[in-house]
């Protein structure tokens, strides 16, 4: 038995497929590998795979994590070359190695918070925007676990925020926590359209671009 | 990907359905190819990718060098919606590029209900929608086939050709007389006439209708050398017709979201109402080593953990115990699970049932399709009471607690007995799971299902009116009162759909009219019932003064000319007579291993089919 984190793109055409049915797809794209994952026991065993940190639909990644272990004891080596044949479109593994860190010591992540205008990014956006980001207190709307719309401050959750300025666009480089509790980096965006209405950008992109621990090393 | 496509998604369900890029998925260099196929389904992803038809003819298309074949779908309403306000056409998931640039539009249409999203998804991709629109370019050359083509009447405004039959040798000879055409800078007209003359292709422009006064037709005639009849093509071999190994796995859940194995094509049965019975004839089958490989390869290859086995019966299949004993072998070291549907009600079949389903007690789906023994043999339904009690006490006593019924109402020669014999079936089957049921404290599941009759086109029935809908719902209600039992579940179809598919599964081509005002008003994806508008229907026969009961509910001559008269499915009108005469007689015709009833189907295949 081996047990591996492997490393993963996530982006194009790829970005829409859900949570779910990424799960799904990668317990194909094993099979069709020829490699064969621990399952759970029980009345109805399933795979034993998950990932670190779920990504939302339409959000791209250059840094997400799969945990999974295998029936047999193989060599992390060579794991990327076995396995991007099968992805579809979009997925690409990076890179594969052992567990370092336990899921619970993922601490932050980092994204890339891309507000797009079309008519050219509205003056002083960027002072604007990060101010408003680390301010004293950043309210949206969140859904709570009864799944009602309820106001909430994410400030606390929100670590760095540097803005720069390209085309038609203005680039937020963040750090927010990643869990306990953690925060959508879409969420900063959403509280710019609502406390910063002439600064509502078109439309939102983001980019999960790295998972850290606590003491901002990357989480591996 | 196109940035305004983009900017859409996140605002509608599912998006993964409306972006492609799943594994197998054929991405070709566009300079490498001269012929670009928008391969149309009219219905949604979820619907289109679970169809085989579709993923066999993707790959046979994609096998030819020069000719690219994507996948268009119908968008969901929420889709519609953002890709009209946003002027965004509709777009092969391949490439993304807009379906009105493809050299061939080609849909396959498998029931008539898609009529709708057909034109909606023309509309969609800014092409004219009356073939007559869209003048005398060979480009975009708009094509349909599938079961519902048999009368493609109702589309013959807004079609250029329909493809009759199996299209796994037709389409690449279509195909390859439009890259002649292509090549040598043919009009369409002149492409037509050349189309024509290929067996199975019917082009509706070259053939005049003139009708009777009281509605009906008066003559086809053919013009410009089409001819008198179009035959439909079959595979002779179907251990030469390619088999998907290799075949796109969605990213997405979609409806059969597994390995499906087609074991034959065509059924030995004969049951009088069914149009895929006749219209898939002779029967052909596949080799049973070749089915178990092929099996094993398309698990291998897509990584799915779930293989069904699919044709119109499948316990017909000869070799269907060497079959399953050869694929549980791989099944079960691959923890694959395989299920088999269309089972009869036999010991036979209770049996394969009970050693595949490894303790799994899903429920049990039976279709005795009438109540009475009497009328089961006016349909030649095959199927009697014992068999069926037979069958039910075995699965019963071994544990399985759930049964589907499925029944139909108004079919021809029924009586107010033949619908109360339905609630006395139920009333027998939960007496026999009183009797026989292992374990009694879980009590029992008895849905009972009807629907309403639809006569269709190449069956025994073609000249029977439907019934109306008043005697439809008189029908509905009488069963619903014999129908006491607590344990039992009574469902019954909708009667607004099922009128609609009575008129257009018999229309002529005076129904485009119809079709298009209907579109119009907004008739969309009508085979669903979010969408499905009865009042916009009638609202555009009266306009375009049509009576939908002609179509529906009109007893036909025998000497009548059909608007589908022009095509033959192998199977002649005269047998398809002698059919229904049997079945005003309750005479029950054997099927074709017992005994060749001479329907005609023989002769696609040298004369002797090989049941």
């Amino acid at each position: 038995m081996s047990e591996f984190r492997l490393r993963f793109v996530k982006e194009g055409r790829a970005a829409w497929i859900s949570h779910l049915d990424l799960l799904r797809t990668f317990q194909r794209v094993f099979i069709r590998s020829g490699m064969v994952i621990r399952h759970s026991q029980g009345f109805h065993p399933h795979p034993i795979m998950s990932f670190v940190l779920p990504l939302s639909v339409g959000q791209t990644s250059v840094c997400e994590l799969l945990d999974f272990s295998t029936v047999e004891d193989l060599p992390c080596e060579g794991m990327a070359e076995r396995l991007n044949p099968y992805l579809p479109e979009g997925v690409r593994v990076l890179s594969c190695a052992a567990p370092v860190h336990p899921v619970r010591d993922m601490r932050y992540l980092e994204a890339e918070v891309t507000l797009e205008y079309d008519n050219g990014v509205p003056a002083g956006a960027a002072g604007a925007v990060t101010a408003l980001l680390l301010g004293d207190q950043v309210v949206v709307e969140r859904r709570n676990k009864k799944k009602q719309m309820v106001d909430t401050d994410i400030r606390p959750m929100i670590e760095s925020v540097a803005a720069r300025e390209e085309e038609k666009a203005l680039v937020l480089s963040v750090r927010v926590q990643g869990q306990n509790p953690g925060v959508n980096p879409a969420l900063l965006a959403a509280a710019v359209g609502r406390h910063l209405p002439e600064m509502k950008p078109d439309f939102v992109r983001v980019r999960r671009t790295a998972l850290l621990c606590e003491d901002g090393s990357p989480f591996c | 990907m196109d940035q305004r496509l983009e900017r859409i998604l996140p605002r509608v369900q599912k998006p993964a359905r409306y972006v492609g890029g799943e594994y197998n998925a054929v991405v070709k260099e566009k300079a490498s190819v001269d012929t670009r196929v928008a391969f149309c389904f009219p219905d949604t992803y979820e619907i289109g990718m679970s169809n085989l038809g579709m993923r066999i003819l993707y790959q046979i298309m994609n096998d030819m060098e020069g000719v690219w074949c994507e996948r268009v779908f119908a968008p969901w309403g929420d889709m519609e919606a953002e890709l009209r306000q946003h002027h965004i056409p509709l777009y092969g998931l391949e490439s993304g590029d807009s379906v009105g640039d493809f050299d061939v539009v080609a849909f396959s249409i498998g029931y008539e209900m898609a009529y709708p999203a057909v034109l909606n998804m023309l509309d969609l991709s800014g092409i004219p929608l009356r073939a007559a629109d869209r003048g005398d370019g060979l480009k975009p050359l708009v094509i349909a086939g599938g079961t519902a083509m048999y009368n493609a009447e109702p589309l013959a405004d807004f079609i250029d050709l329909a493809c009759i039959g199996e299209g796994e040798e037709e389409l690449p000879e279509l195909l390859t007389l439009y890259r002649e055409a292509k090549r040598e800078g043919w009009d369409k007209p002149r492409f037509l006439r050349a189309a024509a003359r290929i067996q199975g292709i019917y082009v509706p422009s070259l053939y005049d209708v003139t009708y009777h006064d009281d509605g009906t037709v008066a003559a086809i005639t053919p013009r410009d050398g089409a001819p008198e009849r179009v035959r439909k093509r079959i595979v002779q071999d179907m251990d030469k017709a390619p088999f998907p190994v290799k075949s796109i796995v969605p990213s997405t859940e979609i409806v059969h979201d597994r390995v499906t194995l087609e074991l034959f094509r065509g059924c030995i049965r004969g049951c009088r109402f069914c149009q895929a019975g006749y219209v898939y004839r002779p029967v052909r089958c596949r080799s049973e080593k070749l089915l178990a490989e092929y099996g094993a390869a398309a698990c291998e290859d897509s990584g799915y953990q779930e293989m069904t086995l699919s044709s119109l019966s499948t316990s017909d299949y000869p070799q269907l115990l060497e079959l399953c004993d050869d694929l549980e072998a791989y099944c079960d070291s691959h923890h694959v699970s395989l299920s088999l549907p269309s089972l009869r009600a036999d010991n036979f079949s209770m049996g394969l049932t009970e050693r595949l389903s490894k303790g799994r007690k899903a429920g049990l789906t039976f279709a005795p399709e009438a109540g009475t023994q009497r009328l089961r043999d006016a349909i030649n339904k095959n199927l009697t009471e014992e068999d069926l009690m037979e069958s039910l006490k075995r699965a019963f006593s071994n544990g399985w607690s759930a049964v589907k019924l499925y029944y139909m109402l108004g079919l021809p020669t029924e009586t107010d007995e033949d619908i109360i014999g339905i609630a006395e079936m139920a009333n027998h089957v939960i007496h026999c799971w009183r009797e026989y049921a292992s374990n009694k404290t879980r009590g029992v599941r008895i849905t009972v299902s009807t629907s309403w009759f639809v006569p269709k086109p190449f069956t025994a029935f073609q000249w029977e009116p439907q019934i109306t809908r008043e005697e439809y719902e008189r029908r509905v209600q009488l069963l619903r009162e014999h129908m006491t039992a607590r344990a039992v579940t009574y469902n019954w179809h909708d009667g607004d759909t099922s009128f609609l598919e009575a008129v257009l599964a018999r229309g002529d081509r005076r129904l485009g009219r119809v079709l298009e005002t209907a579109f119009r008003k907004g008739a969309h994806l009508d085979a669903w019932q979010e969408y499905f508008d009865l009042s916009r229907w009638y609202e555009a026969f009266d306009e375009c003064g049509l009576d939908p009961a002609f179509y529906a509910n009109r007893e036909r001559k025998r000497e009548e000319i059909f608007p589908w008269s022009v095509i033959s499915c192998g199977v002649g009108d005269d047998y398809l007579w002698r059919e229904r005469e049997r079945s005003r007689e309750t005479v029950t015709t054997p099927d074709c291993r017992t005994r060749c009833s001479g329907c005609g189907a023989n002769k696609m295949v040298g004369g002797v089919c090989r049941v």
